[in-house]
């Protein structure tokens, strides 16, 4: 059985949907970073965050969505303008949908404000905080605004997790289990999680936002669907520099064994210490290259995300055949995925 | 052939029998499956006064804290990784351990490792937050916080511990995580896509959960008694749980013991609300009847239910009108209880932990009884274990429910 990308949808830096992606991506300049305030420092944090829309979305009037913090807003966003015109299929329980959210830091917004409540005075902290602070109350917010009950996953841990949704989707549509699947990565900024990045490596730019991507099975797409899911590899393990560099260059052999050309979407993003892996292992390779991290920022699993939609973009306007994505994890796992233009 | 989590050249297989091998269990009744055999099948529990964090000034102070030895495992960590080993991945690496050891899986095994959690090194994340408002200028320690409290640092150590490789997936769907994790490995297996899994879940107590369900007005403040008439709140645990799961062709061709047989998974959304599930419990109807459905088994066949019975007054009515309704005729004389009231609602862990209950009961022959009930709640058309009780088990169906609307059910069958 064939499992096609029906469509995708994103929310970034660049603003909400597909043509403010576009656009910042074929300018190709980073985009300028907001400073937020750091207690206790005077000099700020830098971030790239989803800027504010003009006109609230009309899905923030769900009774479930008014109160969310904005990861849930982006996860909800990315997955409408995926789905399309589907989603009345999937709120009239016509079409089975499954859900994989992949996070890496996840609620970050009201856990902070929780635990700092909490922290101070127990006794006072806000009982509406904490249920939003749960990793899957984006992906069950998600699925009341659709109406489905079908399976739903919250995937927790490196951004490589993205393309682990990916597989996990394409398993339950062959399986069985769902007719159709969205796979969402999003975060959203906060000080506390752009403090903890700059000790990875000060020169990451943290930012946040979602992608989603539809998957289905090839026989029940539109004919205006364009791509193929043809694999993801087993994730590669690292604990050091040069482990790092070899799972790096593992991932390229496997991705290039059957599909040596195409365009590589590689998840570079102008930082040295992070990209050197992946540079090395991918130096020579005479494909284009995409690189929406150098012009987004380091949106972890969301990134993943972006990573995938501009190589299907890619496929779908036809300047390629096929596509890599090579997604590269903090401290942990380096991943890869095929796609084939239909 | 290269692995590959998902290719598009992959063959559909004829389903296999998934069988489990091996099982690890911590929870505050002990460490290890014979001290918690015997506390569950006595119906002992395991409460005491929390002393990991300061709960002064919360409405309950107790909780299934876990009394871990100082040391560890024989493991291959460095000095330098076992120092920073944080507490969940403590308690992770005792369950892995004994996982490991009964399963008798040879040394470098390859193996998916399908993991549940809720909150992976929490602690570490708080520590690294107060630090940063308190002494804004201090980086120390700061970098080490970060990398050990996400959760995958955890699976990484038990990863490099016993030299595990495989891809790794975690779950993090609330207090069904555990449960979603065993049953995906399960989907694993059972499709071909791998010969064995290492599956699980596991969960350290820490504040900002404990305060979350004290703010909710979730924690009992007298004792954790779920389908008691006038229970009042669940109680927190910590623990973990992990299975050594294989297919049946595997586990046969190296002549393992097995110690039961995964038959069934059923996993449902519930919608309605955020932390609350629907009254009428119909998610939870809905994932056990797949559970069944997908074993071919009907629920006269099954021979006790390991409920969710946090404890709580909305989960216990809904998941009471669920299993009346799935149950039908047999409901009248379908033993059922809650293990929560011996050791805690251990959240991620929660349905890790259940799954090996559910196999010592098999493995037993015994049913476990459903502690501190006093006057069960009249909507429970089955009858609840409230003493120690010896039972012809064959099926066993564990359930699952988190926020979020994750409802997971896993069913299990003796092995003989």
């Amino acid at each position: 059985m064939r499992i096609v990308i029906s469509d995708w949808g994103v929310v970034s830096p660049a603003g909400w949907g597909k043509d403010a992606f576009r656009k910042a991506l074929a300018e190709g300049a980073p985009l300028a970073p907001k400073e937020v305030p750091r207690p206790g420092q005077s000099s700020p944090l830098r971030v790239r965050s989803v800027p504010p829309l003009a006109k609230r979305p009309d899905f923030i009037t769900h009774a479930r969505l008014r109160r969310t913090s904005p990861i849930s807003q982006y996860v909800v966003a990315a997955a409408l303008e995926a789905l399309g015109p589907d989603v009345p299929l999937v709120q009239q329980n016509q079409l089975t949908l499954g859900i994989v959210l992949c996070v890496t830091c996840g609620c970050v917004n009201y856990s902070r404000r929780f635990y700092d409540e909490a922290w101070k005075n127990p006794s006072t902290a806000s009982p509406l905080l904490f249920p939003e602070t749960v990793f899957n109350a984006p992906s069950s917010h998600l699925a009341a605004l659709l109406g489905t009950t079908a399976i739903t996953y919250t995937l927790v841990g490196e951004p490589t997790n993205f393309l682990v949704g990916l597989a996990i989707a394409g398993q339950w549509i062959r399986d069985g289990r769902v007719q159709s699947c969205l796979v969402v990565g999003a975060e959203e900024n906060d000080w506390l999680t752009a403090d903890a990045a700059r000790l990875l490596d000060p020169d990451v730019t943290l930012s946040d936002g979602a992608g989603a991507l539809y998957l289905k099975k090839a026989s029940e797409a539109s004919p205006q669907t364009h791509t193929e899911l043809i694999s993801v590899t087993d994730p590669q393990f690292f604990a050091n520099r040069q482990a790092r560099l070899r799972a790096a260059q593992t991932i390229r052999d496997q991705l290039t064994r059957d599909t040596p050309s195409g365009v590589l979407s590689d998840g570079m993003q102008g930082a040295p210490k992070s990209d050197f892996a992946l540079e090395t292992a991918w130096r020579g390779w005479a494909g284009h290259r995409l690189s929406p991290k150098r012009v987004l920022g380091e949106g972890l699993s969301a990134a993943a995300a972006w990573q995938c939609a501009c190589a299907l973009d890619a496929l779908a306007d036809g300047s390629a055949s096929s596509a890599l994505v090579s997604v590269m994890g903090m401290n942990q796992q380096v991943i890869g995925a095929c796609f084939r233009r239909i | 052939m290269i692995p590959v989590l998902f290719s598009a050249s992959d063959q559909p297989k004829p389903p296999s029998r998934v069988v489990i091998t091996g099982a690890g269990i911590v929870t505050a009744l002990g460490q290890g499956w014979q001290p918690n055999e015997q506390g569950f099948r006595t119906g002992s529990t395991a409460f005491r006064p929390v002393t990991l964090f300061d709960v002064s000034r919360q409405r309950v102070s107790f909780a299934a804290e876990a009394r871990l030895p100082d040391g560890l495992p024989p493991n291959r960590l460095s000095q330098a990784r076992l120092r920073r080993v944080d507490r969940a991945s403590r308690l992770l690496l005792w369950a892995a351990d004994e996982a490991l050891r009964t399963s008798g899986w040879p040394e470098n095994t390859s193996a998916p490792i399908v993991l549940g959690t809720t909150s992976g090194g929490m602690s570490l994340g708080e520590e690294f937050y107060r630090q940063a408002i308190t002494d804004p200028t201090s980086n120390r320690r700061q970098l080490t916080r970060v990398t050990q409290y996400q959760a995958h640092q955890q699976v990484s150590d038990i990863m490099g511990a016993y030299d595990l490789t495989g891809p790794v997936t975690l779950i993090a769907n609330a207090c069904a995580s555990g449960a979603n994790a065993i049953g995906h490995a399960w989907d694993l297996l059972r499709a071909g896509r791998a010969n064995c899994a290492i599956a699980g879940g596991y969960e350290a107590l820490c504040t900002l959960v404990f305060a979350g369900f004290d703010a909710l007005q979730a924690l009992s403040t007298t004792q954790c008694r779920p389908f008691d008439a006038k229970r009042d709140g669940l109680a927190l645990g910590e623990g973990a749980g992990i299975l050594a799961m294989e297919t049946l062709e595997h586990a046969r061709s190296r002549g393992a013991t097995i110690l039961a047989e995964l038959v069934g998974y059923g996993a449902v959304t519930d919608s309605h609300h955020l932390t609350q599930p629907h009254p009428t419990g119909d998610a939870a109807y809905a994932a056990m009847t797949a559970a069944c459905e997908v074993a071919g088994i009907s629920p006269d066949e099954v021979d006790y239910v390991n409920a969710h019975g946090t404890g709580t007054p909305l989960n216990d009515a809904s998941e009471a009108a669920a299993i009346n309704r799935w149950a039908g005729g047999r409901a009248s004389s379908l033993p059922v209880s809650s293990t929560k009231a011996s050791v805690g609602h251990l959240l991620g862990a929660a349905g890790a932990v259940e799954a090996v209950v559910s196999l010592m009961t098999l493995r037993g022959q015994w049913l476990p009884p459903n502690a501190g009930l006093r006057e069960p709640d009249p909507a429970c058309e089955f009858p609840i274990v409230r003493f120690p009780t010896s039972a012809k088990v064959n099926y066993v169906l564990s359930n699952s429910f988190g926020f979020g609307g994750s409802n997971a059910s896993l069913l299990f069958r003796r092995w003989q």
